[in-house]
């Protein structure tokens, strides 16, 4: 009963949370609305909202909560930008971009913002396109500490944090109280629903570390992207390729002899359909983590978007006593969608990354050689 | 995808696999593993408690079996030895009024047989105190009818007589 009422708590300052951040993210939208309205013209917002939802999308070089436009200011926190280029390393503060304004001058080399990616360029800033107005000045390897690195960062020490707390509850005593009481039926829910039904009883605890750590990090992450930070760390496909690149290793590393016996001679079928059947299983071991990869991508993707659209309804719309509610409340709707959709994602993640460990360390009793299953 | 291939932003990449790969091994030292040796350890007790709960159920259970069992085979024993007293008893009765009867009979026996040797002895002795008297008249008779000699050659005749006769 109290845990009931702990995730009901939890859950009303997700939604409050998450409807006053996405406001709280778009000052710029608010104060273009009441341009428009002082100017009595319609002003083309649409394209901005797109911009404005595609540059949340993106990875940042800085950290920021808020920021007017009009004015070009900028309230948030620079972060550390790490090049490496054929003169060597250059660390230094996304600050001196001035959000892309400036040129930043390390070490006798010009460094330009544009578009969100770093170009090494003169000391008046000059950019080269060609004819698709593609930049293409030369870009130095970048190794930055970025807004989503900043923010797994920040999600690891949340995970230490809690999940040490949680261990050190049971130092001296068989319960733990306080959040461990909330934490405690997750650990077990991963342990009974999604490892030991997918891999098995005797093998499931080699595989608890990745698995727990990976359905946390992402849900926590998920649940991340819903708050007024503003960030999209789930949302992006080098976060998500890294995950299942995970997957992937995790799975072929702790084969069985059987699961590679499966891929490359396939018991109880002709031997033409042996050799066919190589490239199609092999292909289908790489299908399974670009599956992960791409699911959890998309689906957190087009949360952002969707929520991000939804609120934008108001400042693209004519009649905003009619369309304003409509907006709130689709919003507050799909928001709380997207508070099971991050728990979901993180859920499935976990769960067929299980399935597919659980398919790679199986132990087959017997095979008939023949075909004699009916 | 040449866009998300060309975007594709492989510094996040690189330190998300850092990150990833690290936290995965702090949270296994410091908080999985501990976390999950302790849900076992207090599954296990628990499953421990009410697998001894259930076996001392089931000692209680044997207990009161056993008790009952008991309790039949001591009514039954005392049943027994109420059973054998009555039997004793009775033979014991039967056996003294055997031996009572016997002893009377032999008691009434010696008394027949005493009473027989008494009669015997008695009628002997009327026979001798008979005899004794039948000679002492005999000898009275004798002595007055012999008193003359002709009456005792009469006398020693009639007795020569008879033992010719014999």
């Amino acid at each position: 009963m109290q845990k009931e009422n702990i995730i009901k708590v939890l859950l009303f300052f997700a939604v409050a949370f998450n409807v006053l951040g996405v406001f709280a993210n778009n000052p710029q939208q608010h104060h273009e609305e009441g341009q428009a309205d002082q100017e009595s013209l319609r002003v083309d917002t649409k394209r901005e909202v797109k911009e404005y939802i595609s540059h949340h999308l993106q990875d940042s070089y800085d950290f920021t909560l808020y920021s007017d436009s009009e004015e070009g200011k900028h309230i948030g926190f620079p972060l550390p930008v790490i090049l490496i280029d054929d003169g060597g390393l250059r660390v230094f503060l996304s600050s001196e971009f001035h959000h892309g304004e400036k040129v930043a001058e390390v070490g006798g080399d010009y460094y330009k913002l544009y578009h969100g990616r770093i170009y090494k360029t003169n000391a008046a800033g000059d950019m080269t396109y060609d004819e698709e107005h593609h930049p293409t000045n030369e870009k130095p390897l970048d190794f930055s500490i970025t807004k989503n690195v900043f923010t797994i960062l920040l999600t690891s020490i949340l995970l230490l944090l809690l999940f040490g707390g949680l261990a050190r509850h049971y130092r001296d005593k068989h319960i733990p109280t306080g959040f461990g009481r909330v934490l405690e039926p997750l650990v077990i829910y991963v342990r009974d629903e999604i490892a030991i039904p997918n891999i098995g009883k005797a093998k499931y605890r080699r595989f608890m570390g990745f698995l727990l750590t990976v359905f946390f990090f992402v849900w926590i992450l998920n649940l991340l992207g819903m708050t007024p930070l503003g960030v999209n760390v789930t949302g992006n496909i080098a976060i998500t390729a890294c995950l299942a690149l995970f997957t992937y290793l995790v799975t072929q590393f702790s084969a069985t002899k059987d699961y590679w016996k499966h891929i490359f001679w396939m018991p109880g079928v002709p031997v033409i359909m042996k050799i066919i059947l190589i490239p199609i299983e092999l292909l289908g071991t790489l299908t399974k983590p670009f599956a992960l990869m791409v699911r959890l991508f998309a689906n957190i993707t087009a949360g952002h978007v969707v929520i991000m659209s939804l609120i934008a309804l108001i400042f693209v719309t004519d009649n905003i006593v009619l369309d304003g509610p409509i907006s709130v409340l689709l919003t507050l709707f799909i928001s709380v969608i997207e508070l099971l959709v991050a728990f979901l994602q993180a859920y499935i993640f976990t769960m067929l990354s299980a399935l597919f460990i659980g398919l790679a360390v199986e132990e087959h009793d017997h095979h008939p050689e023949t075909n004699d299953i009916v | 995808m040449e866009k998300l291939v060309n975007d594709f932003a492989y510094g996040l990449f690189f330190w998300q696999a850092l990150i990833l790969i690290v936290l995965i091994l702090l949270l296994r030292k410091y908080a999985w593993r501990p976390v999950l040796n302790s849900l076992d350890k207090r599954e296990q007790g628990i499953k421990d408690a009410l697998d001894s709960a259930e076996k001392a159920r089931l000692e209680m259970k044997n207990l009161q079996a056993n008790n009952e069992k008991m309790k039949k085979e001591a009514r039954e024993e005392r049943d027994e030895l109420l059973k054998e007293a009555r039997q004793i008893k009775e033979k014991m009765i039967a056996d003294a009024s055997g031996e009572a009867e016997e002893k009377a009979n032999a008691m009434i026996l010696k008394a027949q047989e005493s009473i027989r040797t008494e009669k015997q002895a008695a009628l002997s002795e009327i026979k001798a105190q008979v005899a004794s008297l039948s000679i002492e008249i005999a000898e009275k008779v004798v002595k007055k009818e012999l008193d003359n000699k002709e009456d005792q050659m009469r006398l020693v005749d009639n007795m020569l007589d008879d033992v010719k006769l014999n």
